[in-house]
C-alpha cells in the first residue's frame, strides 16, 4: 500500500468511525449527569379551583427562598413563578394560577440551548448551568411559557443554595435544593401551610404518589397542549 | 478622514459594548419580554447581507457571468468583512460575552444556534479559500469549484438563519419553515443593494469603476430580489390570516401595532420596497442617483422588515390561554414595550463600522479591486 492509498484508508476509518465514538462520549456524559434515579419523574398539579384571585403566597415564598428580590424594574427584574389572572371572553369566568417553568419533557429550551446550558435531569427538573450559560436568551424566545428570566445587573446578597449571576438566564428549578434531599418546593410547602392545597408536587411515575392519585382522578390539562411537550405541571380548573 | 471617521464609530461601540457587560443589560430597551433588541437586528442584517454581497462573485464563478469577474473579489471581501461584523456585535451581545470559549467548545447538535456556529466560521473559511483561487493565477482553475461550494454554503447559511426563528415553535411571530426561503430573498436583495452602494461610494471617491451596464442590470438583479421578498412577505402574512390561530398576530402587525404597523406598511413596503422598484424598473436610463437612492431605500427598507420581525414579534404577547383575556404582575397578555438604547445602537452601528473599517483596510493591502477598473461613469462603448 503506498503513502496516497494509506492516507486514503486512514480518512475513510476516521470518518467512518468519528461519528460513533462521538454518540459513545454522549451516552457516557448523559449517564455521569444521570445522578438520580431515571424512574422518578418530578411533577406538580396545579388546581386552579383553589387559588384565590389576588393571592400570592406561591409567589412570595418562591421569591424568599431563592432570594429574587426586585430592583423595582418591573420589565428586568426576575421571576421564577407569577399568577396570572384569567377571564373567559365567551363567559366571563374568572380564575388564576401560577405559572412558572413546565419542566417539558421535550423542552424547547434545551432543544435549541447551543452550549447545551439548559438542559433536562433525568427526574424531569429543566435547569440552566450556569458555568455553560453564555447569556444568549435563545430559550427565553422559545420557551412557550415565558418562564425564564434574564439577569440584567448585578446581584448581592444571594441565598446559598440558589447561585445566581449577571448576564445568565434561569427559572423555577422546582427547589431541588430541597427536592434532592426528600423536601418540597418553596412554593408547594406555602401553599399547604396556608391551607390552600392549591399545589400538589410528587413522583409523575409513581402511581401510588398523591400527585398520580389526584392527575387520575382529575380532570387536568396542560398549557398550550398542542405542542405536545408532556409537560411536568398540569392543571385542573382552568 | 474616512477611515478615522469609522474607527470612532467601531470604538463608540466598543466603549457601549463594555458599558453593557459591566452594568449588564437594564440599561438597555432590551428586557425579559423583548430579549432581542437592536443588536440582533444589526447582527443578522450584516449576517444576512453578508452571504447575499457573495452574489456579484457566484455571478461570475458559478454562472459563467464573465463581465461580473471585475468585481468578485472585493464581492468575496465584503461577505467576509460583513459577517466578523455581524458575529461581533452578536458576541459583544451576549450576557457572557467572556465565555465564547465555552461557545466554541460546548455544543448542542440539536439546536439550530449551534448549527450556525458551524455555518458561520465554516462560511468564512470557504470564502477565504475562494479569495485565494480568485488571486493566485495558478489557483484559477479551482475558482469555479471553490465558487460553487461558496455559493452553496451561503444559501445553507442563509437558510440557517431563517431557521433560528422558523423553528420556534411557541411563537405566532416565527415558527414557519419559510422563514427560512424568506431570509434567503432578504439576503439576495440586501446583499446586492449593499455592494452597489459600497461600489458607489468608492467610486466616488477614486473613480475606481467600471462597466456601467453591468451595474445597472445588477441594480435591476436587486429589484427582483425585492419582488421576491414582497412575495415570502405577503405569502407569511396570508397564511396567518387563513388560519384563526394567528388573527391576533396579523392584526397587531398589520392593522393595529402602532409603530410595527407604520414600519411594515410605510417602511418595508413602500419606502422599502415599492419605490425602490419604481425607480430601477422605470422606463428611463438608470442615472447614478436614482441608482444610489434605489439601494439605499432596500438598505432601509430591509432595516424596518428586521425590526418588524425580530422586536415587533416579541412584542407581541405569547398566547398560552387562547379565548381568555390574560393579565399578570409579569406582562403576560399586554404588548412589550421596546425604546432602543443608545448603547445598543452604539454597539450596531460600530459592528457596520467595523465591516466597512476592515474591507477599505483590506483593499489597501490586497488588490481586490483590479487596477485596470473603470470609472463608474465611463460609457459602455469606452471599453
Amino acid at each position: 500500500m503506498n503513502r496516497r492509498k494509506m492516507l486514503k484508508a486512514g480518512g475513510a476509518a476516521f470518518l467512518a468511525l468519528a461519528p460513533g465514538v462521538r454518540l459513545v462520549d454522549l451516552a457516557v456524559a448523559a449517564s455521569k449527569g444521570g445522578s438520580t434515579d431515571h424512574l422518578v419523574r418530578w411533577g406538580m398539579l396545579v388546581d386552579a379551583t383553589k387559588c384565590a384571585r389576588g393571592c400570592t403566597d406561591c409567589v412570595d415564598a418562591c421569591n424568599q427562598e431563592h432570594g429574587l428580590y426586585g430592583k423595582g424594574r418591573a420589565e428586568t427584574d426576575a421571576q421564577y413563578i407569577r399568577v396570572v389572572d384569567l377571564q373567559d371572553k365567551a363567559t366571563g369566568k374568572t380564575s388564576s394560577l401560577p405559572v412558572m417553568c413546565q419542566h417539558c419533557e421535550t423542552a424547547p429550551c434545551v432543544d435549541v440551548c447551543p452550549t447545551g446550558a439548559s438542559f433536562r435531569r433525568q427526574d424531569g427538573v429543566v435547569l440552566v448551568d450556569k458555568h455553560t450559560c453564555i447569556g444568549c436568551r435563545y430559550c427565553m424566545l422559545a420557551c412557550p411559557y415565558k418562564a425564564r428570566s434574564f439577569i440584567h445587573e448585578n446581584l448581592t446578597d444571594q441565598v446559598p443554595h440558589t447561585p445566581r449571576g449577571k448576564g445568565t438566564v434561569e427559572s423555577c428549578n422546582f427547589c431541588t435544593h430541597r427536592v434532592d434531599r426528600g423536601g418540597t418546593p418553596a412554593c408547594v410547602e406555602a401553599c399547604e401551610s396556608k391551607d390552600h392545597r392549591a399545589l400538589v408536587f410528587g413522583d409523575m411515575n409513581d402511581p401510588d404518589s398523591e400527585l398520580s392519585r389526584q392527575l387520575k382522578e382529575k380532570s387536568t390539562t396542560q398549557i398550550r397542549s398542542d405542542l405536545n411537550l408532556n409537560t411536568g405541571v398540569r392543571y385542573h380548573g382552568v | 478622514m474616512v477611515l478615522a471617521g469609522l474607527s470612532l464609530v467601531v470604538l463608540n461601540g466598543m466603549g457601549f459594548a463594555r458599558y453593557m457587560e459591566h452594568e449588564g443589560h437594564w440599561i438597555t430597551g432590551m428586557s425579559n419580554q423583548v430579549v432581542w433588541g437592536v443588536p440582533h437586528l444589526f447582527a443578522i442584517f450584516l449576517i444576512v447581507t453578508a452571504s447575499g454581497v457573495l452574489n456579484v462573485a457566484s455571478m461570475s464563478s458559478v454562472f459563467g457571468k464573465t463581465e461580473y469577474r471585475v468585481w468578485a473579489r472585493l464581492s468575496g471581501l465584503l461577505a467576509v468583512t460583513l459577517l466578523l461584523g455581524g458575529l461581533l456585535v452578536l458576541v459583544l451581545d451576549l450576557g457572557r460575552p467572556d465565555r465564547l470559549i465555552i461557545a466554541m467548545t460546548h455544543y448542542n447538535f440539536k439546536s439550530v444556534f449551534a448549527w450556525n456556529i458551524f455555518l458561520y466560521t465554516g462560511f468564512l473559511l470557504v470564502v477565504s479559500v475562494y479569495l485565494w483561487m480568485m488571486f493566485e493565477p495558478r489557483m484559477n482553475r479551482f475558482a469555479k469549484v471553490s465558487g460553487t461550494l461558496a455559493f452553496t454554503w451561503r444559501i445553507v447559511l442563509t437558510t440557517g438563519t431563517g431557521l433560528i426563528f422558523g423553528f420556534l415553535v411557541a411563537r405566532q411571530a416565527y415558527d414557519t419553515a419559510l422563514m427560512a426561503p424568506l431570509f434567503i430573498a432578504m439576503s439576495l436583495s440586501w446583499g446586492t443593494a449593499f455592494f452597489i452602494l459600497f461600489l458607489c461610494a468608492l467610486s466616488r471617491r477614486s473613480a475606481g469603476m467600471g462597466q456601467r451596464p453591468v451595474l445597472e442590470r445588477l441594480a435591476r438583479l436587486t429589484g427582483m430580489f425585492t419582488v421576491a421578498v414582497l412575495f415570502f412577505t405577503m405569502l407569511f402574512h396570508l397564511a396567518g390570516l387563513y388560519g384563526a390561530e394567528h388573527h391576533g398576530f396579523e392584526q397587531f402587525i398589520l392593522v393595529e401595532g402602532g409603530r410595527y404597523t407604520t414600519l411594515f406598511w410605510a417602511g418595508h413596503v413602500i419606502a422599502g420596497s415599492l419605490v425602490p422598484l419604481c425607480l430601477l424598473f422605470y422606463p428611463a436610463p438608470l442615472s447614478t442617483g436614482r441608482l444610489v437612492t434605489a439601494s439605499s431605500l432596500i438598505i432601509a427598507g430591509g432595516f424596518a422588515q428586521l425590526y418588524v420581525i425580530i422586536i415587533g414579534g416579541q412584542a407581541y404577547p405569547l398566547e398560552m390561554f387562547p379565548g381568555k383575556v390574560v393579565s399578570s404582575g409579569f406582562f403576560d397578555g399586554v404588548i412589550a414595550s421596546y425604546r432602543p438604547s443608545i448603547a445598543e445602537v452604539s454597539l450596531g452601528a460600530g459592528g457596520m463600522a467595523f465591516s466597512i473599517l476592515v474591507s477599505l483596510l483590506a483593499m489597501r493591502v490586497l488588490p481586490f479591486l483590479p487596477d485596470d477598473a473603470r470609472p463608474l461613469d465611463e460609457p459602455n462603448d469606452a471599453r
